[in-house]
């Protein structure tokens, strides 16, 4: 033993210990290895997606010119557009409301706005179903993008809860003496609003708007309920391609959609500047 | 002071009105009319007549359903638990990782949950059938050990279209639900108390099993909550990984209301699944407040 040893690890140093490493490393293996065997396999040039047979960006490049599956990518982007717009508005709204007023039934109306988060996806998803069955049946043959209406719908449904939930633990932190001043100074509600609270608002709702992304872009089950023929999103055509069997060009389109998460999540990370923040729009730290 | 409704009417009622109305209309409304239905019954091919009889329920706990909504808590409860075993370590190294490691581990905890839950699967399609990567990784140990050893032709263990798949892939899916609850729990510890009670001569495990585990169990109680309720109305696992006796509640939901084309049977059941979720959020809440402590 010649060489200077390292300090042994303190008591609560657990990260420093070995069995603690092999652990998370095992882990790390179990979360990451079967997402970097998908994509390092788009790449491969065999048909059977299983020994490798050298590089290649074929399968990117039908996937580029499958029409189908590009439509199904641009359905999915703009409905995750649309909902992030309208989600943000409406939680902003609801938010402000809660958090501003006192008025009776709020209670009631904290629970039900509770309810699209903690409800079964399947059950969510058949509501959606039967609704737009029955009670609203959504035109076939409209014009792009109103075509999507429907998911976008069912989208912003359970969406616009999350987005409120974010920005009221971020209004928590308001100083309403600052609402005070400014109405002292003159302003009226709405300046009020607009110049004193919204500024305070603002990152929340940058926040709110890349979770309703991310939360319309992900689903498949609510959408799978109320998709017909002609709005196919991306998670559905996958799903459908999926059924059939396991291919390089799932892959592919997997791989395009797991960089943009990642690229998302980068941002998401950049303007929050804490990880833990952005677990935070899950609603397990305040 | 949260002021009064009536001290500024027109900003309450433009702050609350479309969201409410949206709310009502498109969640309440939907749910309203599932629930309506649950009391119904098929008549002829489109119609559905609401008798508010309570015969699908009634089928709905016959054994055949009834042992598939008991499978279903199983399934969801050993993914819980095995969730809660594995994610308790990496959550407990993240409290006490430094700053740094710390925002990188939450990352690497938290980039498989941003990412699409049906590419995850299918990922784990590629890892478990009989063509995958564990089978031909075994096949190619055993045609090298075949070289020194007599052994029979490799036969590939199925995995896929098992209930062990279902239980691999919920677990993959769910365990960032875990974690982070358990380590937003240990991360308010005291760790003086940690550190107090290893200096009297507890050790490691007696210290977390008396220490750590009692002070943090709102935490895991939430953690346990927030894992099994989707756990439980899974859809997407069970249909991908699973045979044809790995059903879970999810699967006959959608069967009715799709194939089946049972919508007042469908609605029942998935009244049933939602109020179990409740009767879980329901105990949570009780247990937490029997403590006095919240979650």
């Amino acid at each position: 033993m010649s060489k200077l040893r390292k300090s042994p690890p303190g008591p609560l140093e657990y990260l420093r210990r070995w069995q603690m490493q092999a652990w998370l490393f095992a882990v790390a293996v179990f979360l990451y290895a079967p997402l970097l065997a998908l994509m390092a396999f788009s790449f491969n040039d065999s048909r059977r997606n299983i020994v490798w047979k050298g590089f290649t960006l074929k399968y990117y490049d039908k996937a580029f010119h499958d029409s189908s599956l590009i439509e199904a990518f641009a359905n999915s982007l703009t409905i995750a557009a649309l909902c992030t717009v309208f989600s943000v508005a409406l939680g902003a709204m609801v938010a402000l409301a809660l958090w501003r007023f006192r008025f009776p039934g709020k209670t009631v109306l904290d629970g039900a706005l509770a309810l699209p988060i903690v409800v079964p996806e399947i059950c969510m998803g058949v509501a959606m179903l039967v609704f737009f069955a029955k009670v609203l049946p959504w035109p076939v043959g409209l014009p792009w993008p109103l075509n999507l209406g429907a998911i976008t719908i069912a989208h912003v449904s359970f969406s616009f809860p999350f987005v409120a939930v974010v920005v009221r633990a971020r209004m928590a932190s308001f100083n309403r003496e600052m609402e005070e001043a400014a109405r002292d100074l003159g302003a009226g509600e709405w300046r009020t609003i607009w110049d004193v609270i919204l500024p305070h608002m603002a990152p929340a709702l940058v926040a709110g708007a890349l979770l309703a992304f991310t939360l319309s872009l992900d689903d498949f089950v609510i959408t799978f309920f109320t998709s017909g023929p002609d709005t196919v999103t991306f998670p559905v055509k996958v799903y459908s391609m999926v059924r059939f069997s396991v291919t390089p060009e799932v892959n592919a389109a997997s791989t395009i959609l797991i960089v943009l998460t990642v690229l998302l999540t980068a941002v998401a990370l950049k303007m929050q500047g804490d990880p833990a923040g952005v677990a935070g729009g899950h609603g397990d730290k305040p | 002071m949260e002021q009064s409704w009536k001290q500024a009417k027109a900003v309450f009622a433009t702050a609350l009105g479309p969201p409410l109305v949206w709310l009502v209309l498109f969640f309440l409304v939907p749910l309203a009319i599932v629930w309506a239905y649950s009391f119904g019954h098929n008549d002829g091919l489109t119609q559905i007549a609401i008798t508010g009889t309570f015969k699908n329920y009634a089928r709905a706990i016959e054994p055949l359903y009834l042992k598939i909504f008991l499978k279903s808590a199983g399934v969801a409860a050993l993914t819980t638990g095995l969730c809660l075993v594995i994610g308790f370590p990496v959550a407990l190294a993240i409290t006490f990782a430094s700053q740094k490691a710390k925002a990188w581990l939450l990352l690497l905890i938290m980039l498989p949950f941003w990412t699409n839950l049906l590419i995850r699967t299918y990922a784990l399609i590629a890892v478990l059938r009989d063509e995958g990567y564990i089978n031909k990784g075994l096949e190619a140990v055993w045609t090298l050990a075949g070289k020194v050893l007599p052994l029979a032709p490799f036969q590939p263990i199925p995995m896929m279209h098992t209930n062990f798949a279902v239980i691999v892939g919920l677990v993959y899916v769910h365990l960032p639900f875990m974690v982070l609850p358990l380590y937003s729990a240990l991360d308010r510890l005291d760790k003086s108390l940690l550190e107090a009670s290893l200096d009297l001569g507890a050790g490691h495990m007696r210290t977390l099993f008396k220490v750590v585990v009692p002070l943090a169990l709102p935490g895991i109680a939430s953690g346990i909550l927030i894992t099994f309720i989707p756990a439980l109305g899974a859809y997407l696992t069970p249909d991908l990984l699973g045979g044809p006796d790995s059903q879970m509640i999810a699967n006959v939901i959608e069967r009715q209301f799709k194939r089946a084309n049972d919508w007042p049977f469908g609605a029942a059941l998935s009244f049933l699944l939602m109020y179990l979720t409740f009767v879980a959020i329901a105990v949570q809440a009780l247990l937490g407040r029997k403590k006095g402590v919240r979650a």
